[in-house]
């Protein structure tokens, strides 16, 4: 009964569906999550390439974030395996970072900017081991990757928008993973700070890591990312964005809705 | 003569058991101040009131049950397990119900709060209609009452806010990140579920410590006031942490001291409105964020804006409309009445335009951006770049061709 569905959901055979992914960064089978009774994300593969640049996008609602969330164990799976470098979440937890979207936390918050760069360091320090010198002289060195160290001891409430998302990202440099999960960086800061991110992210790539970052920005998709996964709850289309970001695709995800003068700026191949 | 006894209570010479009731108060504040901090950081605080009051009918049915097994129905341990579990089973309850239903956890909490505390009080006022065992002393629990604490009910306080600080000490970590940022603590490998609920079970052993000193209906306070009133003194969490746990201490013991000294004030609300007036204190004449300290930066602000906005009109020839503005030139001798500037006001106002127009070269160069962030409109640019940064910038203004005349 369960193969039946199985095979009617285009999945193949019911032993293990990682197996020949074994050593992506991410390969992700039939993830779906549901608030309440619709499904958010429904029936989802995806497979990163090692050392790409992944942007997830698609409409307001799609699921691009609930994804992410849902990759990372932060909102619960209704069905769905997802494996880190080969392994379960569990076993790979310390080779991912995570930059969640810059409002979803509270500015006025009592701490400092290196203090939630320190925070980075959460699984290395334990419970109570002491923060030390070389501890703190990493967070810098994260800091002066996003060009904050001056702002090191300031309260994080005096921080402008694209700043906080520049200490979100030290606080993921300061992982030190391979993997980077990044939900909608780009939001809401303004061109240096744009500027400076992608630079680091670029950076990380060359280095040979893995970024995968929720994107809502389509003019920039072909100047930032290699790979593109376009959601719509369902996949729409997943690959390099050469082949996979085309104007056909693009009104499948947002449902035709966008404007044919937009289509040209994009500069669509593979049509 | 209540001068004098308050003196003494707080100089711990009012007695073996004035003394005790002190330092269990102050024991218990510190341990409150400390755990609450967590719980107000989460954003989290009324939990505790749903938490204290699930406690009435624990506390009741444990006397019952005492009772009928033949013992005194008023043995603190075994009212204060029955507490516990009733507690427990309320905390529970409010989980359940923001868990399976899409109730919001204020719903949850005004429903579970008055459920048990309304069942709470039937169970009470049947104990004392049927008059079974011999239940005086039973209604302390809602205000609190110290009177006839007994030596080992001190040192049970002792020994609980002791382990509770030290619970909050090595949990202040785990519980830091997820007040702040629950998704990347989960993301990060933290179980964000047992750190809450360490949390929880903090505040609930807190709670149940308390209930013979503050009571239950105010016990909420101890754990709420002191961490609002330290986050008026610090912007770091572990400070504001020890912050609340000295308040809620003195808190604790001043309010406990207080009503030693006449037998008609009762302990908790004492406590509490002690509380209350460090709290008023802080938000008043706090630096930083007190109200005193920003209404002050406010208008210093604005006064020093008004002397910059004249100062730009004086350099560009431009008539200055505002009273206030030319009121404030007046005075500091860089302006007539009649709004004509001075030797001084046109040498002020010279050096105001040439600095803003090297705050704007600043600006446009992005290795300054800290200095820049720290631009209000008033800065004198020599505070923040060196002399040779300055010249840096003048150079560029050279260049592009603009400045002031």
């Amino acid at each position: 009964m369960i193969d039946a569905l199985r095979t009617a959901m285009g999945r193949g055979t019911p032993s293990d569906p990682l197996d020949s992914l074994s050593d992506k960064p991410l390969a992700v089978r039939g993830l779906t999550v549901s608030y309440g009774d619709k499904p958010a994300v429904f029936s989802l593969d995806m497979t990163v390439e090692p050392g790409s640049m992944t942007a997830i996008i698609g409409p307001n609602g799609a699921g691009k974030s609930t994804t992410l969330k849902a990759v990372l164990g932060i909102v619960p799976r209704l069905s769905g395996v997802v494996s880190v470098f080969g392994q379960p979440l569990a076993a790979s937890r310390r080779r991912i970072a995570y930059v969640p979207q810059r409002a979803s936390v509270d500015w006025d918050f009592p701490t400092r900017v290196i203090d939630v760069v320190l925070m980075g360091l959460v699984r290395e320090l334990g419970l109570l081991r002491p923060v030390r010198g070389h501890h703190r002289q990493r967070a810098f060195d994260c800091l002066d990757r996003v060009g904050m160290r001056d702002f090191a001891d300031r309260q994080i409430g005096q921080l402008s928008g694209g700043q906080q998302q520049r200490v979100f990202l030290a606080r993921a440099l300061a992982q030190g993973a391979d993997l980077y999960l990044l939900d909608e960086p780009f939001a809401g800061v303004d061109a240096a700070t744009e500027r400076a991110i992608i630079d680091v992210l670029k950076g990380l790539k060359a280095e040979g890591r893995t970024v995968v970052a929720v994107h809502h920005d389509l003019s920039t998709v072909r100047d930032y990312f290699d790979h593109v996964l376009m959601i719509n709850v369902h996949k729409v289309a997943e690959g390099p964005v050469a082949e996979a970001f085309t104007e056909d695709n693009l009104q499948r995800a947002y449902g035709g809705r966008l404007a044919a003068n937009l289509m040209d700026q994009l500069q669509l191949g593979g049509h | 003569m209540g001068a004098t006894m308050l003196l003494d209570a707080l100089t711990l010479q009012l007695g073996y058991n004035a003394t005790l009731v002190a330092i269990g108060a102050a024991l218990l504040g510190i341990a409150a101040g400390a755990s609450g901090t967590f719980l107000f950081l989460r954003k989290r605080a009324l939990v505790s009131d749903a938490i204290s009051h699930s406690t009435l009918p624990g506390v009741g049915l444990a006397f019952l049950v005492m009772t009928a097994f033949g013992g005194d129905g008023r043995h603190l341990v075994g009212l204060l397990l029955g507490a516990s579990l009733t507690a427990a089973l309320g905390l529970w309850a409010m989980h359940a119900l923001t868990r399976h239903t899409r109730l919001a956890e204020d719903a949850a909490i005004g429903a579970v709060l008055s459920v048990f505390f309304g069942f709470g009080v039937v169970l009470l006022t049947v104990i004392q209609t049927v008059s079974v065992g011999r239940p005086a002393g039973l209604e302390d629990f809602l205000l609190g009452a110290t009177a006839g604490m007994l030596y080992q009910d001190a040192v049970l306080i002792a020994v609980a806010g002791a382990l509770a600080v030290l619970v909050v000490w090595a949990l202040r970590r785990p519980m830091t990140l997820v007040a702040f940022d629950a998704g990347f603590a989960s993301a990060a490998g933290v179980n964000v579920r047992r750190v809450d609920l360490a949390m929880m079970g903090l505040v609930l052993a807190v709670t149940i410590i308390g209930l013979k000193v503050v009571g239950l209906v105010l016990i909420v306070a101890l754990l709420i006031i002191p961490p609002v009133t330290a986050r008026f003194w610090s912007n770091r969490s572990d400070r504001v942490v020890g912050i609340a746990g000295v308040f809620g201490g003195v808190s604790g013991f001043v309010g406990a001291a207080i009503s030693a000294t006449a037998p008609a004030l009762p302990t908790g609300p004492i406590i509490v409105l002690t509380a209350f007036a460090l709290f008023a204190v802080s938000m008043l004449f706090a630096p930083g964020r007190g109200v005193l300290a920003a209404w002050l930066r406010h208008r210093r602000q604005q006064r020093r804006i008004h002397l910059r906005q004249g100062l730009l009109a004086i350099a560009q020839d431009l008539p200055i409309y505002e009273r206030y503005t030319l009121q404030l030139l007046v005075r500091a001798g860089l302006a007539r009445a009649d709004g004509v500037p001075t030797e001084l006001g046109r040498r002020r106002a010279e050096k105001a335009c040439r600095d803003e127009s090297r705050w704007a070269v600043a600006r446009r160069m992005h290795s300054h951006e800290s200095a820049v962030s720290r631009y209000d409109g008033l800065l004198p640019i020599e505070d923040v770049f060196t002399r040779d940064e300055i010249r840096e910038i003048d150079r560029q203004i050279a260049e592009s061709g603009g400045g002031c005349a």
